[in-house]
C-alpha cells in the first residue's frame, strides 16, 4: 500500500543523504521525495511517498526514527490528510491547438504561466492522480516537458506534525 | 618512547607536577587549539587509550597528544587493527573504545573495525583527520568523503567545520555512542579544525531533540508479558548480546533461575548466563546444541530478552519456533518483528524490564505451573542426552575441540577469549564455558576475520592483569599478523592459540557438505613458519603436533607474562563443527555427528 511519511528533521548538511542512503540500503522503494526549510530554520520538513506491505512500512518509520537527525515523522495514512503536487509542463501550442490546450486547462483548473509563439507553460497543483489524470487527457505528442514537485501533505484538523 | 627530557622542549600541557601547568589550566578564556580541545575532551571523557596511527591530516592533533601524558596513545601497525583494538576494549570493559586515524587511507582503513562495531551495537568513537575545509571536494591528497563512505555503518557521524562547535561535537559522540542501543560514531576533523583557536568549554550534560532513547519498558507491556509467562508449559528464554551490553547479567539469572526455566545464549550473549549452570541448554544457532535449537523449535513461549533473531539464529524463518508465543525485549524498536512478528513486545533497557518482571511475580503475580515444567524438562535432559558435542577423544591427531577444552579447564574459565572467524570460532563459543558476561569477545554479526588477535590488545589493555587468549585459525590470524610487532612494542603477554588445520576451515566445510567436495580456494599453502614468525618479532612460538603435549604447551604459555606466545596447533584437517543447521533449514534439520 501507498504510503506518504511526513518527516521533521534537522536542518543539517547529510541529512537528506541519511534518509536517501537508508531506503537504498534496506531496500525499501521511494515514489517520491520532497524536502525543504520550515518557518523554524534548523528543521527540515520532508515528505516521502513509499509503499509496502504494513510490516515493511511499520520497519521504515522505525529505521527514519532511529536516524539520529530524525526529529520526528507522521504516517499520514494514519488520519485524514491533504496531498498536493505541483507539476509544471511545457506543451507546443501553436495555430488550433492553443485554444484546445487552454480549454483543457481550464477543466482541470490550471493556469497558464509562460506564453511564447508556440508555446505554453501549464502550472498544476492537486493530488497525484489529478496531475496523472491531465497528462493522460493532454495530447502525448504535443508535451515538451514535465516537471513535478513530488507529493506534500499534512493532516487535517487539529493534528499537526511540529517540534 | 623519547626520554621527557628531550620532550620538555616541547612541553605546553601536561599532568606530570614538575612539568608547567599548562596555560589554559592556570587562565580562564585562554584561547585552545582544536587539537588541544580535543585531547582536552578525551581527558573531561575520562578516556584512557587511543587507538591509532599517525598521518598528515591528525598531525596538529598528535602533537598535542605528545605534550600530556593523562590520555595514552597506542600505536597499531594498520588502521583496521586500531578499530578492532578499541573494540575490544569496549567489550570487555564497558567503556567506550577510540580510534584516531588520518584522512583518506587511514580512514578506510578504519571501515572494517567500524562495521564490525556497528553490527554488534559496540560503543566506539572513532576521530577521522580531514583536509583541510577549504580544500574538501578538490580531490586534495589524502582526501576522502569519510562521511559517506562511514554512513551505512556507523550510528551516526559528524563533520565539524568549525572548531566553536568541537567540543560540544565530541561530547555527541560519546553521548551517542553509549546511549540507547550502543555503536560507534564517527567525527571527522578538518586540518585546519584542529590549528584555530577558540575557548574551551566542555559540556557536562548535552540534550538532542532528536535523540532520546527509551529506557523504560512499558508497565501495561510488561504486565502482559508476566501474564503470558504464567501460562507457559514450554518455556524458553533465549537471550543476546543486549544483555551483556546492557549490564543485565545479574538479573537475567534471577529471573531465569526464579522461574526454573531453560535458557540459551546467542553467540554474542554467550557468558550472560553461567554456561555450566543445569538450566543452561547451549548456544543456539547455525552451530548451536542439539537441545538448544529442539527446546527452540517445540517451545510454547519464547522470551528474547536483548537478541535481535539473526537469520544465524532463526534458520528459515518459516519454521521458526512455530508453537511459540513469543515476548521480545529491546532497547530498539526496529529490532522488534523486524524478522519474526512477536506477541508482546517490549521497548526498553534489557535490565530495567526484567527487574520489572521479577518484582511482578515477586509482588504475587500468578508464576507459571512448576508441575507442568517437569515433562518439559524431562525432554530437554533427553536432548541433551544425545551429546552432540561429542568428538573423537583418541584421535592420534589434535582435535581443535581438545585444545578448547583444555583452555577452559587449565585456565578454570577465568580467561578472556577473542576469537577471529571461522570453525576456531564456532569451536570456542561450544567448548570454552563462559560464565560471566564480556569474557568472551568475538564478531558475531559482520564476521570479520582478523579481528581476534587486534581485540586481544583492546582486551589486554583493559585488564593488564588478566589471561587474554585469542582462539584463531592459520587464515584469519594472517590477516592482521603484523600486531606482533605493537604487541611486543607494549609486551602484551596475548597467547595466541592458532587452530591451524591448513584450510579456511568453514569454507572447506561448506565445500564438502554443499559444493560436492570441490574445495575452490579454500586451502592454505605456503603457511609462514608461525614459530620463526613470532621469533622475528620478539615472542615466543611453540608448535605442538601431538594431544598429548597440547596441555603441557598451553601451561607453558600461562607463564609467560612479558611478550606473546604464539602456539601453533597442527590440528585434524578434516574436522567439521557439529551440530549444523543448512542455511534455509528449520531449527529441528540439524547435522549432527
Amino acid at each position: 500500500m501507498r504510503h506518504i511519511i511526513s518527516i521533521l528533521l534537522e536542518n543539517e548538511a547529510g541529512a537528506l543523504s541519511r534518509v536517501a542512503g537508508l531506503f537504498s540500503a534496506r531496500g525499501y522503494n521511494i515514489e517520491s521525495l520532497t524536502v525543504a526549510p520550515t518557518e523554524d530554520p534548523s528543521l527540515s520538513r520532508m515528505t516521502l511517498v513509499t509503499s509496502g506491505t504494513d510490516q515493511v512500512i511499520e520497519q521504515i518509520t522505525k529505521q527514519l526514527n532511529k536516524l539520529v537527525d530524525v526529529v520526528k515523522l507522521l504516517d499520514m495514512m494514519e488520519a485524514p490528510h491533504i496531498e498536493r503536487e505541483l507539476m509544471l509542463v511545457k506543451v507546443r501550442a501553436e495555430n488550433s491547438g492553443r485554444d484546445e490546450v487552454k480549454r483543457l486547462v481550464d477543466i482541470f483548473r490550471g493556469r497558464i504561466i509562460d506564453v511564447s509563439n508556440t508555446t505554453y507553460v501549464i502550472e498544476l497543483t492537486g493530488a497525484g492522480d489529478k496531475l496523472d489524470a491531465f497528462l493522460q487527457a493532454i495530447d502525448r505528442g504535443l508535451i515538451l516537458e514535465v516537471v513535478r514537485t513530488g507529493v506534500s501533505g499534512i493532516a487535517r484538523g487539529e493534528k499537526a506534525l511540529h517540534v | 618512547m623519547p626520554s621527557p627530557g628531550s620532550r620538555a622542549f616541547f612541553v605546553l600541557a601536561g599532568t606530570v607536577s614538575a612539568w608547567p601547568t599548562p596555560a589554559y589550566e592556570r587562565e580562564l578564556n585562554v584561547e585552545l587549539t582544536g587539537a588541544e580541545i580535543f585531547v582536552q575532551c578525551l581527558k573531561d571523557e575520562g578516556v584512557e587509550y587511543v587507538f591509532g596511527y599517525p598521518g598528515g591530516a591528525v598531525l596538529p592533533i598528535y602533537d598535542a597528544l605528545y605534550q600530556q601524558e593523562a590520555v595514552k596513545h597506542i600505536l597499531v601497525r594498520h588502521e583496521q587493527a586500531a578499530t578492532h583494538a578499541a573494540d575490544g576494549y569496549a567489550r570487555s570493559n564497558g567503556k567506550p573504545g577510540v580510534v584516531l586515524v588520518t584522512s583518506g587511507p587511514g580512514a578506510t582503513n578504519a571501515v572494517t573495525g567500524i562495521a564490525t562495531a556497528y553490527m554488534d551495537s559496540i560503543p566506539m568513537v572513532v576521530f577521522t583527520g580531514q583536509v583541510p575545509t577549504a580544500l574538501i571536494g578538490n580531490d586534495a591528497f589524502q582526501e576522502v568523503d569519510n562521511i559517506g563512505i562511514t554512513r551505512p555503518c556507523v550510528k551516526h557521524n559528524f563533520l565539524v567545520k568549525d572548531v566553536k562547535d568541537l567540543a560540544e561535537t565530541i561530547k555527541k559522540a560519546f553521548y551517542v555512542a553509549t546511549t540507547g542501543r550502543p555503536g560507534p560514531v564517527v567525527v571527522d576533523i578538518p586540518k585546519d579544525v584542529s590549528t584555530n583557536k577558540t575557548e574551551y568549554h566542555y559540556p557536562k550534560r548535552i540534550k538532542m531533540r532528536s535523540y532520546n532513547p527509551v529506557v523504560k519498558g512499558h508497565p501495561r507491556q510488561i504486565k502482559k508479558a508476566v501474564e503470558l509467562i504464567a501460562t507457559a508449559k514450554r518455556p524458553m528464554v533465549y537471550s543476546g548480546g543486549g544483555v551483556i551490553l546492557g549490564e543485565a547479567s545479574r538479573s537475567l539469572v534471577e529471573f531465569t533461575r526464579l522461574l526454573n526455566f531453560p535458557i540459551t545464549n546467542t553467540l554474542m550473549g554467550l557468558g550472560a548466563y553461567p554456561s555450566p549452570d543445569r538450566q543452561f541448554v547451549g548456544m543456539l544457532g547455525m552451530h548451536g546444541t542439539y537441545e538448544a535449537n529442539m527446546a527452540m523449535h517445540n517451545c510454547d513461549v519464547l522470551i528474547a530478552i536483548g537478541a535481535r533473531f539473526d537469520d544465524r539464529v532463526t534458520g528459515n524463518i518459516e519454521k521458526f519456533c512455530p508453537t511459540a508465543r513469543i515476548i521480545h525485549v529491546d532497547i530498539d524498536p526496529a529490532s522488534i518483528s523486524k524478522n519474526v512478528k512477536v506477541d508482546v513486545p517490549i521497548v526498553g533497557e534489557v535490565d530495567q524490564v526484567l527487574k520489572a518482571m521479577i518484582k511482578e511475580f515477586k509482588d504475587g503475580a500468578p508464576m507459571p505451573d512448576a508441575k507442568a515444567l517437569e515433562p518439559w524438562w524431562q525432554q530437554i535432559e533427553e536432548w541433551r542426552a544425545m551429546d552432540c558435542l561429542k568428538f573423537d577423544r583418541e584421535s592420534e591427531l589434535i582435535k581443535p575441540q581438545y585444545v578448547v577444552e583444555t583452555l577452559y579447564k587449565i585456565t578454570k574459565g577465568k580467561a578472556f577469549v577473542t576469537s577471529d572467524v571461522g570453525q576456531h570460532q564456532m569451536w570456542a563459543a561450544q567448548f570454552y564455558q563462559f560464565d560471566k558476561p564480556r569474557r568472551w569477545i568475538n564478531s558475531g554479526g559482520l564476521g570479520t576475520m582478523g579481528f581476534g588477535f587486534p581485540a586481544a590488545m583492546g582486551v589486554q589493555f583493559a585488564h593488564p592483569d588478566e589471561t587474554v587468549c585469542c582462539i584463531t585459525g592459520e587464515g584469519s590470524i594472517q590477516m592482521c599478523i603484523q600486531e606482533l610487532s605493537t604487541c611486543r612494542q607494549y609486551g602484551l603477554p596475548i597467547k595466541i592459540i592458532n587452530l591451524n588445520n591448513r584450510y579456511l576451515g568453514m569454507v572447506r566445510q561448506w565445500q564438502e557438505f554443499f559444493y560436492q567436495g570441490r574445495y575452490a580456494m579454500s586451502y592454505m599453502e605456503s603457511l609462514p613458519d608461525f614459530v620463526k614468525l613470532a621469533e622475528s618479532y620478539g615472542h615466543i612460538g611453540i608448535q605442538v603436533t601431538k594431544p598429548a603435549d597440547v596441555e603441557g604447551a598451553l601451561k607453558e604459555a600461562m607463564k609467560v607474562r612479558d611478550r606473546v606466545v604464539f602456539l601453533d596447533f597442527i590440528t585434524d584437517q578434516t574436522e567439521n563443527v557439529y551440530p549444523m543447521i543448512p542455511a534455509g533449514a528449520g531449527q529441528n534439520e540439524m547435522i549432527l555427528i
